[in-house]
């Protein structure tokens, strides 16, 4: 199983060049995809870059560094060579500094690692292609939530999130203007006293220069993100904070979740990818894309948990109460899940069928005819590109696309639209979603 | 397919039909659900 595993896993490059990928960091546009022919993995972008004006797709030995760089309790041992070879590739990245480079320290020698992985506790770490470069101690022998391979899995949560953090600010301005952090991610922080803590929303803006920042976390499994976003407008209408930056680190859990299917079909195993996002929510500056507080959607706990009492809560009454029809919004903005990487393991293409639900309310209200629906789903939605990466799958990859199309005026308005899967926790067996309405700013502050 | 008396185990899915949708319709053709789940297969 490993050589058939190994055997199927890409380069950087390939990853790079990967279509959808290039979407994600925006060098591509949703759209560009529908041009692409199928499989896409067979058709690279000719000019796919590893940085985009979204962000960038970090190499598996930087992003070592980086979860290096994240280890504030001697977690993480990296082999010298590997480190000296990483410090010197980050050293020429805009967005680290020699503070970084300190913490990635000296590293240790191989033999070093190779004895810490007789403890039966730790986890290795290897390079594509099998070479040993370093290991993931446990944090306490007694505790499960403090196991190597919990902390292997929030350690790349802290990293991813901290670099699509870094992207954020660097973009959009000074990080010590942050007032709040909110954590839209999956994962789980705590010991066995306090399983879930969290907070890993401050753990990683500690990184990132937000020194002015306090923080916390919401959580709502995939459409925590979603969740966390419609907060952060709720906080800075109300004059609570002035500037919020919502931030999830991708799931290291879900790194080849359905590579079965991937191997069966001979294909690359395409879920090669941890992804991340940070979303900065500020006042009203006359010209930026603005969040509809009076559009919020909210999946009810009486609603039932059918897909069509879902969309009905997060579509179909938002739209009713401003007076829109389905029809009247340009983009639906849903899991975007990329459907080559679903469907080879028999799990569909959820971003069209959440479209074709969508459609299907448009026909019953009369806004559309029933053989409308397929140019309903092609209009008003788009192809799913997103790494199946949970929380930042759900909706909210589309909205560096959304914002950008609304500045350059080729866009009116994008619906925002996740759902969560509360069942998976063994608590409820409710569904859950939240849904918000982003609009061009019609300017005047 | 006859379901009365009979255990059923339950599988529902997201995106699809969801368990307790299931279990409701077995319920209702007389069979015994033991087990309902629902599960996220993305």
């Amino acid at each position: 199983m490993l050589e058939s595993f190994r055997s199927h896993l890409r380069t950087f490059e390939e990853a790079v060049a990967y279509p959808p990928n290039q979407v994600f960091i925006g060098n591509l546009d949703p759209d560009d995809l529908a041009r692409v022919p199928s499989p896409w993995y067979k058709h690279p972008a000719r000019d796919g870059s590893r940085r985009g004006p979204f962000g960038e797709i970090m190499p598996e030995d930087e992003f070592y560094g980086m979860m290096k760089i994240c280890d504030e309790f001697q977690l993480v041992l990296l082999e010298e060579g590997f480190v000296r070879d990483v410090t010197a590739k980050l050293r020429q990245h805009p967005l680290f500094s020699e503070a970084d480079l300190l913490r990635l320290g000296n590293g240790v020698s191989l033999a070093d690692i190779e004895q810490q992985l007789t403890d039966g506790m730790t986890l290795p770490m290897y390079e594509r292609g099998g070479r040993l470069v370093g290991c993931v101690r446990t944090g306490h022998e007694e505790d499960p939530n403090l196991t190597a391979e919990i902390l292997m899995e929030n350690l790349a949560v802290r990293a991813s999130g901290a670099l699509a953090l870094r992207h954020q600010v660097a973009a959009t301005g000074r990080a010590e203007a942050v007032d709040f952090l909110l954590g839209g991610g999956e994962e789980a922080v705590g010991d066995r006293y306090n399983r879930g803590g969290g907070n890993m929303a401050k753990a990683i803006g500690e990184l990132c220069g937000c020194s002015r920042a306090g923080g916390g976390d919401v959580k709502a499994f995939c459409s925590g993100t979603i969740h966390a976003i419609v907060v952060a407008a709720g906080l800075v209408a109300s004059g609570i904070f002035r500037d919020v930056v919502v931030v999830a680190g991708g799931s290291f859990a879900k790194l080849g979740m359905k590579f079965q299917g991937h191997l069966r079909h001979d294909m690359p195993i395409l879920e090669d990818v941890i992804a991340a996002v940070a979303v900065r929510v500020g006042q009203d500056d006359g010209k930026s894309p603005v969040i509809r507080l009076d559009s919020i959607g909210k999946h009810e706990i009486a609603s039932g948990s059918s897909q069509q009492a879902i969309f009905d809560n997060l579509v179909v009454q938002p739209l009713d109460r401003l007076g829109l029809k389905l029809t009247q919004i340009d983009k639906y903005a849903t899991e975007m899940h990329n459907p080559e990487i679903t469907e080879p393991q028999g799990s569909g293409n959820v971003p069209r069928t959440n479209y074709r639900v969508i459609g299907s309310f448009a026909v019953l209200r009369g806004e559309i005819q029933r053989s409308d629906l397929d140019r309903f789903v092609e209009e008003h939605g788009m192809l799913g590109f997103s790494p199946t990466q949970g929380h930042t799958a759900s909706a909210v990859p589309v909205l560096g696309h959304a914002v950008r199309k609304m500045l350059s005026g080729e866009m009116n308005n994008t619906m925002f639209v996740a759902k969560g899967s509360l069942f998976l926790g063994r608590m409820t067996q409710l569904a859950d979603g939240m849904s918000f309405l982003l609009e061009r700013n019609k300017g005047g502050v | 397919m006859l379901l009365k008396s009979t255990k059923v185990i339950i599988i529902g899915e997201r995106d699809g039909v969801q368990g307790p949708a299931i279990e409701a319709c077995v319920r209702s053709a007389g069979a015994e659900p033991v087990i309902t789940q629902t599960q996220c297969f993305v």
